[in-house]
C-alpha cells in the first residue's frame, strides 16, 4: 500500500442555498466514509478556505489570493492509501466534486 | 440534548455535555433578556448548544479524545459539522434518549440511583427539584448522582448497547419509569402532592420505548395504559379549593376521556401474548375504575380478584394495603380491617401517612369512632405537605359526630 494526495480543484464553491449546501456535504461525509470502509482512508484532511495570501519572491512580497483562477484553485486535500496510483485515480471517481465541474488531483507521497 | 451531546463526545466526558448544554441555557438567557424569547425557542436553544459543541470539538481535539468511533469524522472539517448535524436530527436524539435511557438503568446502580439518573440527564432535573421530588436532602442527592456518573463514565460501552443489553435491562428501565410516574402520582414532595411534570415526563420516555420494536413489548404497553388510565385522573385528584380528593368522591366529569380511551386501546394491544407483567395488572384495576360511573357502581369484586393475582406477581406491604381496602369496599369494613392486619411486614407501612388513613377510614365505617380519630391523628402527624394534612385534618373532623352529620 502506498498514499496519495487528492487534491480537490476547481468546483462552483459554496452552493447557493443552504439545503444544497447540506446536500453536498452529506455526500462528501459519504463518500469518504466509504474510502474509509474500503481500508483506503489514511487521513480525511481538511477543507480550504478560499482566500487567502500568496507570499513569493526573494523580498517575499505578500499579495492577496485567490490567485490563478478559481478552477486551479485548491478547495481541501485527503491523504488515501492505495495499491498504486491508477487505482488512487480510479477510487477518486466517487468524490462528488466532479458533479459540479471540480478536478481531483491525485499525487503519490514521494518515499525520501 | 446531553444524551445527544454524550453521545458524541464520549460518556467519559458526561460532565463536557452538561458544560455545554449548560452554557446553551446561559446564553439564552443572556440574549433573550434584551431580544425577547424567540418563538422556536428550542429551536434556538439547538443551535446554540450545537455551535459551542463544535467550537469544542475544534478546540479540544488535539488534546481530548472523544467518541471513539467517530474520532476520524470529528477530527476532519470535511466531516465534522455534517456529522454533529446528523448526530442532533430530531431522530437521533430520541434514539440517544432511549440509549442513555438504557445506560441508566446499569445493573450494577440501585433503583434510586437509577430514577435519579434519569431525572437528572434526561428530563433535566436540577439536584434540588431531585431532592424534593424524593423526600431527600441535597448532599445525599449529589452524592448519588455523582457516584451514578463515575459509575457511568467508567462504563465504556455506553451507547453501543446490544441487543441482548436492551432486553436484560428493559423490566429495569420500566421499574424506573414506573417509579418516576408515581413520584408524580402519589408524590412525597413537600410543596405539592400531585407533580404532574413528573408524570408527563415518564409518559414521554415509556412512549420512547413504545416507538422502538425492540422495546414496545406487551408490558412496555400495559405500563404505559397504566400511566394513561393514571394520568386520566389526574385533573380529579385535586379539587377546585386546591384539596387531595380521594378515588371515592373525585368528581369523574373531570377525568380526562382522551387519555381513558388511549388507555383502554394500548390496554388492548398489550394483551398481544402470553406474558402477564404487574403494569398488566394494574392496568386492569386502573380500567375497572375507569369504567365505573361511581364508587357504588364500581366491581369491587374483580377488583378484589386482581389484587390477588398483583400480589401473587408482587407482594409488598402497599400492595396489600390496597387489596384490603378493595376487600373492604366488596365485604365491609370489617373484613378490610381484617385484611389490614393479616399484612405480612405491616410495620414497614408505619411512617406511610395513608396506611394510618385507611385504618381511620375502615374504623369510621364500623362505627368505632374514637379509634378512628386517633388513627387520623396519627395520619395528620405523618403527612408530608400541606396538601395531605388539610386533607387528614378534614377527615379527623369527620370524627365529630356533629359536624359528621352535616357532611353526610
Amino acid at each position: 500500500m502506498s498514499e496519495f494526495v487528492y487534491l480537490y480543484r476547481g468546483g462552483d464553491g459554496p452552493s447557493d442555498s443552504p439545503e444544497q449546501g447540506e446536500q453536498q456535504m452529506q455526500k462528501w461525509v459519504a463518500w469518504m466514509q466509504q474510502l474509509g470502509e474500503k481500508g483506503h482512508m489514511k487521513d480525511r484532511g481538511q477543507p480550504l478556505e478560499r482566500t487567502g495570501k500568496v507570499v513569493r519572491g526573494k523580498d517575499k512580497t505578500i499579495t492577496d489570493g485567490p490567485y490563478a483562477e478559481t478552477k486551479d484553485l485548491v478547495g481541501g486535500y485527503t491523504l488515501i492509501e492505495a495499491k498504486d496510483l491508477s487505482q488512487a485515480a480510479e477510487l477518486s471517481k466517487g468524490c462528488p466534486i466532479f458533479e459540479y465541474g471540480g478536478i481531483v488531483e491525485v499525487r503519490p507521497v514521494m518515499k525520501m | 440534548m446531553v444524551a445527544a451531546l454524550t453521545r458524541i463526545f464520549g460518556v467519559h466526558n458526561l460532565a463536557l455535555a452538561e458544560d455545554v448544554v449548560q452554557d446553551a441555557f446561559c446564553r439564552a438567557l443572556e440574549v433573550w433578556k434584551f431580544q425577547g424569547v424567540p418563538q422556536n425557542s428550542s429551536a434556538w436553544l439547538m443551535r446554540t448548544a450545537k455551535n459551542r459543541a463544535i467550537d469544542v470539538l475544534r478546540r479540544e481535539r488535539r488534546v481530548r479524545a472523544f467518541a471513539p468511533e467517530l474520532e476520524g469524522l470529528l477530527e476532519s472539517e470535511w466531516t465534522l459539522v455534517p456529522t454533529v448535524d446528523e448526530l442532533l436530527t430530531a431522530n437521533a436524539i430520541k434514539d440517544d434518549q432511549l440509549r442513555m435511557m438504557f445506560s441508566c438503568c446499569q445493573p450494577r446502580l440501585r433503583e434510586q440511583a437509577q430514577v435519579a439518573l434519569v431525572l437528572h440527564l434526561l428530563c433535566g432535573f436540577t439536584v434540588g427539584e431531585i431532592a424534593n421530588a424524593f423526600l431527600s436532602g441535597r448532599a445525599a442527592i449529589e452524592k448519588r448522582i455523582s457516584r451514578a456518573k463515575k459509575v457511568l463514565a467508567g462504563s465504556k460501552r455506553l451507547f453501543d448497547l446490544t441487543d441482548r443489553d436492551f432486553k436484560a435491562r428493559l423490566s429495569a428501565v420500566q421499574r424506573a419509569l414506573y417509579l418516576l410516574f408515581n413520584e408524580g402520582y402519589h408524590g412525597a414532595s413537600s410543596e405539592s402532592a400531585v407533580r404532574a411534570e413528573l408524570c408527563a415526563e415518564a409518559m414521554r420516555l415509556t412512549s420512547l420505548l413504545i416507538d422502538h420494536p425492540l422495546t414496545s413489548i406487551p408490558s412496555t404497553r400495559a405500563l404505559y395504559a397504566l400511566m394513561c388510565l393514571n394520568a386520566a385522573r389526574l385533573p380529579a385528584r385535586v379539587d377546585s379549593d386546591g384539596n387531595l380528593t380521594t378515588l371515592y368522591v373525585q368528581d369523574r366529569s373531570r377525568w380526562n376521556r382522551g387519555l381513558l380511551t388511549q388507555g383502554l386501546r394500548l390496554m388492548d394491544s398489550a394483551a398481544a401474548g402470553p406474558e402477564l407483567s404487574e403494569y398488566h395488572v394494574e392496568a386492569a384495576i386502573a380500567a375497572v375504575h375507569a369504567g365505573a360511573s361511581g364508587v357504588g357502581e364500581t366491581d369491587w369484586a374483580s377488583i378484589v380478584a386482581l389484587y390477588d393475582t398483583l400480589m401473587s406477581i408482587r407482594q409488598t406491604p402497599v400492595v396489600g394495603l390496597n387489596r384490603a381496602i378493595a376487600i373492604a369496599q366488596a365485604e365491609g369494613p370489617a373484613r378490610g380491617l381484617e385484611e389490614i392486619h393479616a399484612i405480612r411486614d405491616r410495620h414497614r407501612l408505619a411512617s406511610y401517612p395513608f396506611y394510618q388513613a385507611a385504618l381511620g377510614e375502615l374504623e369510621l365505617r364500623a362505627g368505632n369512632i374514637q379509634v378512628a380519630r386517633a388513627h387520623f391523628e396519627g395520619a395528620h402527624a405523618l403527612a408530608r405537605n400541606s396538601m395531605e394534612r388539610t386533607f387528614m385534618q378534614q377527615r379527623i373532623d369527620a370524627c365529630d359526630p356533629f359536624k359528621e352529620k352535616l357532611t353526610r
